[in-house]
């Protein structure tokens, strides 16, 4: 039973792990502007394709990776000051729609560049290669995903509970005004969640894309829209509950995946019914379920009525 | 100032004009986006060699360029109908394409309403010419193929147990998985079938999967962007069972994906290089000399088979042309029929609902150590 279930325990964490990463950029953002930046999941694509095309120019591979981060992070920058930034004072829905505006900009581009044909992914060495554990196959990436996720996480909790700039963050997401007469310099404040939300953007698309080697213009998609209810899942706004949001829609979409031969196995089912096909059903099912009976999530904050 | 600027205008409409009478269109309705944005590249490739070794066409004892007209239905159906009405609205005489059936039928009423035909290069589901006479295709169809893949897994594979997977609502693959099972399970085999999510990218449990039915044979019809990720995801996860694939596999990106490792893929298509020394040495060469044709091409000069489709379906479009004596899209389709031509791919003629008379695929596998494709043998059902 164990050998039957764990190949897709291991492909949910893997996943997860790297959902994990994506939603947090998603939480971090709402938790300091109150904007669903929709981008986030096309800013995680076009990570992958900086990668594809400066491994293809012949840069190499251990150059690469940190240059990508680092331009992923400017990417993240530049797109807070050029299309967020103007639309402070404006209702809120106008930065939404500018996100929305930023998401089939840099679809659009990417389409341009890569004139719509799939790129392979750079193979990067020892990450890429092929491990067995516990009888199951797998890429090294696949096992260390979820324990990089974690060393991240630790560090950026650090960040915010124990470093200045992290202080200035919880002040700007609990009173925007009030921490901008205390003399918080909120743009810099911004900027910096902006930075940090798109730097693990990228770690996460150099561990997904090591893992699904394709990239094409939408391929930010999918794993955007999972993070983001990975984030509403586990409260948006709330780190910790992004990631444990997030590991549970991957190992549940991949149980799903497999629960035809899982329940077979058991005994409990005399043939394929085809549940794989309702994978993602599932996940968006989560996500409404979630809403309707927690709507502020599993580590959501509280709201409290003002008078 | 103004009136010289109008009769300037005027006049450059008259000569414009003047210089499209002696043009006709051919409708090129392709994916140039989108999971099957690579195929249809290739197959555009074929058309454009075509229209560059043979760029003028005699038309009732006049001379017309052929001017190709592209639009891209981005391999989904709810880009194809604004892509067909571009056509449309182009006044294009005869269409060619779709690479994937599900766009060309999602197109098909389109031309049907502005009665232009349309003949389909590689989309091999039923559905597209069935029940219409204005849609005609040069190869063979899904219920053959589906039958000579079930055949060869089970006969030269020796395969009791076969994994099929497909994408959800994609035309082309749940009709090959519906053929392929039937026919696997007529000779005796067990067909497990399960489709995935469009947009996927994480194929590990469906191998998983398959390694837990203890499958012989992994069948995947999907696109080219799905195929990479799973010969890919195949490889890291050690699987022991060979690939089958349909005529969509057949691209040295999926070579490419699969060189260096242990996967074996196996596919059945159309055309084999070398079955027309000619067609290859100039493609190659043209090829070579243009840089964009070669990226299109994924970077190399392989030819795929879609290309040598592309390639002939362009000159039943002449051949087309020439014998309706006439631009005139009605014309077109109704000599269309009649229409016989012997291609780089083989003898192409209509039968009454205007498919292709083919009896024969060609099966290839990929060579693991140089990423090529080589021919396996060539098969008929009767």
């Amino acid at each position: 039973m164990w050998n039957t279930v764990f190949p897709y325990i291991l492909s949910g964490i893997s996943v997860g792990g790297q959902y994990a990463l994506i939603a947090i950029g998603y939480t971090m953002v709402y938790g300091i502007l109150r904007l669903i930046n929709f981008a986030h999941g096309d800013v995680f694509m076009v990570a992958g394709i900086i990668m594809v095309y400066m491994a293809a120019s012949g840069v190499p591979l251990w150059l690469c990776i940190p240059l990508v981060l680092v331009l992923t992070a400017l990417i993240g920058f530049v797109i807070e000051r050029v299309a967020y930034k103007p639309l402070r004072t404006a209702p809120r829905m106008s930065a939404m729609i500018s996100a929305i505006g930023v998401s089939y900009t840099l679809q659009n581009l990417v389409l341009y560049i890569t004139g719509g044909l799939n790129q392979i992914y750079p193979t990067i060495p020892w990450i890429s290669d092929s491990v067995t554990i516990f009888g199951a196959t797998t890429k090294m990436v696949t096992v260390i995903t979820p324990f990089l996720t974690i060393i991240l996480v630790v560090a950026l909790v650090l960040l915010i509970n124990h470093t200045k700039i992290g202080m200035a963050m919880r002040a700007v997401s609990r009173d925007f005004e009030t921490s901008q007469l205390m003399g918080i310099k909120i743009n810099s404040v911004i900027s910096m969640t902006f930075v940090i939300g798109t730097f693990l953007a990228g770690v996460a698309s150099i561990l997904y894309f090591t893992n699904y080697t394709t990239v094409i213009q939408t391929s930010g998609a999918m794993p955007g829209l999972k993070a983001f209810v990975a984030a509403v899942f586990g409260g948006i706004g709330s780190i910790p509950g992004a990631v444990v949001g997030a590991f549970i829609i991957g190992i549940a979409e991949n149980i799903i995946k497999g629960l035809d031969i899982i329940l077979f196995k058991a005994g409990i089912l005399s043939g394929p019914v085809g549940l794989a096909t309702f994978s993602d059903a599932f996940t968006f099912a989560l996500l409404i379920i979630i809403l309707a009976v927690k709507p502020t999530g599993l580590f959501g904050e509280k709201i409290t009525d003002k008078v | 100032m103004k009136k010289v600027l109008a009769i300037v205008l005027a006049m450059l409409l008259v000569l414009s004009a003047a210089a499209m009478a002696e043009t006709v269109k051919i409708g090129v309705y392709e994916p140039a986006s989108g999971d099957s944005g690579a195929g249809g590249k290739q197959e555009m490739l074929g058309m454009q060699y075509a229209n560059k070794e043979t760029p003028t066409v005699e038309i009732g004892g006049t001379t017309y360029d052929v001017e190709l007209v592209y639009a891209d239905n981005g391999s989904s159906t709810d880009k194809a109908p604004s892509a067909a009405q571009q056509l449309v609205s182009a006044g294009v005489s005869v269409v060619l394409g779709s690479y994937g059936s599900g766009v060309s039928i999602a197109g098909s009423q389109y031309f049907a309403d502005a009665n232009i035909p349309a003949i389909g290069v590689t989309c091999t589901n039923p559905q597209v010419t069935a029940g219409n006479d204005h849609y005609f295709r040069i190869c063979f169809l899904d219920p053959f193929q589906g039958t000579v893949l079930a055949n060869y897994a089970a006969k030269e594979l020796g395969a009791k147990t076969a994994y099929c997977l497909g994408e959800l609502g994609n035309d082309y693959d749940q009709g090959l998985l519906t053929y392929f099972k039937q026919a696997f399970e007529s000779l005796g085999g067990t067909a497990i079938v399960e489709s995935f999510p469009t947009n996927t990218a994480d194929f590990t449990s469906y191998l998983t999967n398959a390694a837990a039915y203890s499958a012989d044979v992994f069948f995947c019809p999907v696109s080219i962007a799905y195929s990479t990720q799973i010969v890919q995801q195949a490889a890291s996860q050690g699987a022991t069972f060979p690939i089958l694939g349909s005529d969509t596999l057949d691209s040295n990106v999926v070579a490419e994906a699969a060189k260096g490792t242990n996967v074996a893929v196996i596919i059945t298509t159309f055309y084999q290089e070398g079955a027309s020394p000619a067609f290859d040495e100039g493609f190659k060469a043209w090829l070579n000399e243009d840089s964009e044709a070669m990226t299109n091409n994924g970077g190399n000069d392989m030819i795929s088979a879609v290309s040598a489709m592309g390639y002939d379906a362009y000159y039943t479009a002449l051949e087309a042309l020439k014998a309706a004596g006439s631009t005139d899209s009605a014309a077109v389709k109704a000599v269309l029929p009649s229409v016989t031509l012997t291609g780089v791919s083989g003898a192409i003629a209509f039968d009454e609902t205007g498919d292709a008379i083919r009896d024969a695929a060609f099966i290839k596998k990929i060579n693991n150590e140089t990423g090529d494709w080589e021919f396996v043998t060539e098969q008929t059902v009767e």
